[in-house]
């Protein structure tokens, strides 16, 4: 029972990443995308922790967590590229 | 807000890189996840205000990095070993017990310093305004 909900859901997150990557294909701009893009890191990070479930092991915990920390950082960076049009600024203008 | 999560991903970091022998994690990884906290420094701020923070420069992190893990594996040839061999010593130290030590351990330090000081350069690299 346990394990055939778990498999399900792992279907169900790869169709969620799959309709993800089709709005990256097709989205009309660029915030479109990098939503879409964290959306993808989310669900990779569910994903491993349901495949954790399902193998029975911790070898794959620091790997949510290093996930976690990359997701955050590429959207930050994304974020700030939209707001002010240079990712590393020289000089910082407040 | 930025400095406690700075040092949250620098923990994450050494404790990446120190629990490389019997466990996911290792050098490389390490140096990894140190770069992406100076990224994270370097995308809040700007080049100027974390350059005086951080007075060393990326680079020679790098070189130094690459000199001791290259040192390292030179050492061994003193003692009559081939390149790169490793050695363990068991060690009572006062409050973490027997503890492991390795010269393993001193060779990936080299590896995540090369890592950290070669990843920064190239985000500053390809991030730098052209005008």
């Amino acid at each position: 029972m346990i394990e055939s909900m778990l498999t399900i859901s792992v279907i169900l997150f790869a169709l969620t990443i799959l309709v993800a990557v089709i709005r990256i294909i097709l989205g009309p701009s660029l915030p479109d995308r990098v939503v879409a893009l964290d959306v993808i890191g989310v669900n990779l990070i569910a994903t491993i922790a349901v495949v954790s479930v399902i193998l029975n092991t911790k070898a794959f915990l620091e790997a949510i967590l290093i996930l976690g920390i990359l997701s955050f950082i590429g959207t930050i960076a994304f974020s700030k590229f939209i707001e002010r049009g240079k990712i590393v600024e020289r000089e910082r203008d407040r | 807000m930025t400095k406690i999560v700075f040092f949250i991903i620098l923990t994450f970091g050494v404790e990446l890189f120190l629990s490389g022998h019997n466990n996911p994690g290792g050098g490389f990884i390490g140096g990894l996840v140190l770069s992406s906290a100076f990224v994270l420094l370097y995308l809040v701020y700007d080049i100027e205000t974390v350059h005086r923070g951080t007075p060393f420069d990326f680079k020679r992190v790098a070189a130094f990095g690459v000199f001791l893990a290259v040192g390292t594996g030179m050492l061994s040839l003193l003692f009559g070993e081939s390149f790169l061999s490793q050695t363990t010593w068991l060690v009572d130290l006062p409050v973490f017990g027997e503890t492991e030590l390795g010269t393993m351990t001193i060779f990936e330090a080299g590896v995540a310093l090369t890592v950290l000081g070669v990843v920064v350069t190239i985000i500053l690299g390809i991030s730098e305004d052209v005008e």
